[in-house]
């Protein structure tokens, strides 16, 4: 007789993990979506709201053609298909913040489709990164929506027996971006929020503020066997309001799924909440209820038509995007790809670079500046680009003087430490002071006397014979020794360009 | 489609609503009296006809024109107070059965 082999069992390395992340972006228009009532954070409450957005009887929507196409460059900077034709429906559900009894959004025709974004990874990695260290993250879809309006449940008088309602944000538009479930990891997570959130804002369409809430992330988590196609039961963890703190809500949610199965037991399908304080997601205990949101096509607005012209209209708006503005500054200004990672952190500091790299005489030495003078001392000071006591323009002032020979390299470090110094002061407030006021204040002088700088170089070469004399044999590097001792007699005031010229005239 | 009072039940679950047993009784006779009405659309013969969820999107078209003008007709520009000024603080919170001046008051709920 033969017998059964009994499986050998699970481990936790037996357990791949699996990812979709569902992105809220609101759009930075000045109207809300559907009424002319302003798109506005910090309002007094309910200020901002008329019979369309409190969903009063009779009342009907009209579509901000703005929201359309912030939501259409959005997609094609994601690399989305747009539709020519999208329809709006209605997500029934009851809940105080949504007076109409519905949310008016897209199911089953959104507004683009077949999107990706490409994440930076290890290479040749086992979760799909290529030889480049890029993995390619698909888009499922990008539709638009209304947002709902808050509510608000503790900090009142009455917050025992009350929720206060604020409808403010009623009706403020949204696109939500949902990726397909290819991320492996928080970490993976993580880059692929970094990215996406870096694109929409180069786009201009939102200012992805997470702590107002235009930007708000929910994940969903499962793990299966490896080896086994079919996607696991899935958590959803909603509302997380860091990308920090998602990497962290993920990998736990990872852990507890596994263990839970390792140990006998089944993932049931609910949503969580993560408490960053204890590291640990917790299920939100609703009442056990499938959400049955009963789409149909919303019958108060016409199927949205964005045609081949209005298409086009859109994507010439379209800016040069991150990954593609990092490898053309890499190649015209000859800085590590690193750097130019720092550089391009926002669209404003791109272009604040690149302008005074194109005004400076010089815009390899700017970007040279940038990164031997200023990365450094940022990251000693603990600060980031953005806030930086020496402005770009100053870092193109400073380039210049160098390159007009004003003032030494070595004068240069001076007066960028002197830039630094108030920063290294203070723990906080003090900002240092920008290139332009230290270098007005100190003016170094140079010394570009000729007279001067002959005579000082006569006494080095008549100070050091046996170098002059390495130097007429043929060793021609001595050059920069005889350099050297003239910037030191001078405290590195001379001007280098004429000391260079002096001594080689003086000694061949 | 029919109606029974477990779908009548199931409808006013999401809609938070608690109907009396005669209210149920009414609803499950009324919307299969409405069904039924509507179910009479199915005798006709619709195939390869394309469905229409609004009945307006085949009007107010104008062919001649592409781009974003050809959808302007059927939206607005992005202007404050251009359809509409919105309501004051007060006429937005004058029907509200609760207020507290600043906001609505409705009772506790937790999020789901």
């Amino acid at each position: 007789m033969a017998t059964l082999a009994t499986p050998p069992a699970l481990t936790r390395a037996d357990f791949e993990p699996v990812i979709g992340l569902e992105v809220h972006v609101q759009l930075l228009t000045a109207t809300k979506i559907f009424c002319s009532c302003a798109n506005q954070f910090g309002s007094a409450p309910n200020s901002n709201v008329c019979p369309v957005c409190l969903g009063m009887p009779g009342s009907l929507p009209v579509l901000n053609r703005k929201a359309v196409e912030f939501a259409a460059l959005a997609a094609m900077a994601l690399n989305c298909r747009v539709n020519e034709t999208s329809i709006f429906a209605r997500k029934n559900y009851f809940y105080p913040d949504l007076p109409k009894g519905y949310q008016i959004s897209q199911y089953d025709k959104p507004l683009a489709e077949h999107g990706w974004i490409d994440v930076a990874c290890s290479p040749n990695n086992a979760t799909g990164g290529d030889a480049n260290g890029t993995k390619r993250i698909g888009i499922t879809r990008l539709h638009m929506e209304e947002d709902a309006g808050k509510s608000l449940h503790d900090g009142f008088a009455d917050s025992a027996s009350k929720t206060a309602i604020d409808l403010n944000r009623t009706g403020t538009p949204l696109v939500e971006i949902v990726s397909e479930p290819d991320l492996r990891s928080g970490d993976e997570a993580y880059e692929y929020l970094t990215r996406l959130r870096e694109i929409i804002l180069y786009t201009g369409v939102s200012d992805g503020n997470m702590e107002e809430g235009s930007l708000r992330c929910d994940a969903n988590v499962s793990v299966r066997p490896r080896g086994q196609e079919k996607l696991g039961t899935k958590a959803e963890i909603k509302n997380v309001n860091s990308f920090r703190f998602v990497r962290e809500a993920i990998a736990y949610e990872i852990e507890r799924q596994i263990e839970l199965i390792l140990g006998g037991g089944t993932v049931v399908q609910e949503t969580r909440l993560y408490n960053s304080a204890e590291g640990r997601t917790y299920s939100m205990r609703s009442k056990e209820q499938a959400h049955d949101y009963r789409y149909f096509p919303e019958p108060d607005l016409l199927p949205l038509v964005v045609d081949t012209k209005w298409q086009a209209e859109i994507r010439s708006r379209l800016p040069e995007l991150p990954e593609a503005r990092r490898a053309r500054m890499v190649a015209e200004y000859g800085i590590t790809e690193q750097d130019a990672g720092v550089l391009t952190a926002s669209r404003t500091l791109a272009d604040q670079f690149e302008s005074a790299a194109k005004a400076a005489k010089n815009p390899k030495r700017v970007a040279n500046l940038v990164q031997g003078e200023l990365m450094g001392r940022l990251k000693a000071a603990g600060l980031e680009i953005e806030q930086s006591p020496v402005s770009m323009a100053g870092v193109a002032m400073s380039a210049d003087l160098v390159e007009e020979g004003k003032i030494s390299g070595k004068q240069l470090k001076e007066l960028y430490d002197i830039c630094f110094a108030g920063v290294a002061q203070s723990e906080n407030g003090a900002r240092g002071e920008d290139f332009a006021a230290v270098y007005e204040r100190e003016k170094p002088q140079q010394l570009s006397d000729s007279v001067a700088i002959e005579k000082i170089v006569d006494e080095v070469i008549t100070a050091s014979p046996k170098q002059v004399e390495q130097y007429r044999a043929g060793k021609t590097t001595m050059m920069a020794y005889f350099v050297g001792q003239v910037m030191k007699a001078t405290k590195g005031q001379a001007n280098p360009a004429m000391v260079n010229e002096v001594v080689g005239r003086k000694l061949g | 489609m029919k109606i029974d009072e477990k779908a009548v039940q199931y409808v006013a679950g999401l809609a938070n609503l608690e109907l009396t047993s005669d209210e149920q009784s009414r609803m499950v006779r009324d919307l299969n009296s409405i069904l039924a009405y509507v179910d009479r659309l199915s005798e006709l013969n619709t195939d390869g006809v394309e469905p229409m969820a609004q009945v307006s999107a085949r009007y107010g078209v104008d062919e001649t024109c592409e781009g974003s003008e050809r959808f302007d007709y059927a939206s607005r520009t992005d202007e404050p107070r251009g359809l509409r000024e919105s309501l004051s603080h007060e006429a937005a919170l004058a029907n509200a059965p609760q207020s507290d001046g600043s906001y609505f008051l409705v009772p506790k709920v937790i999020e789901k």
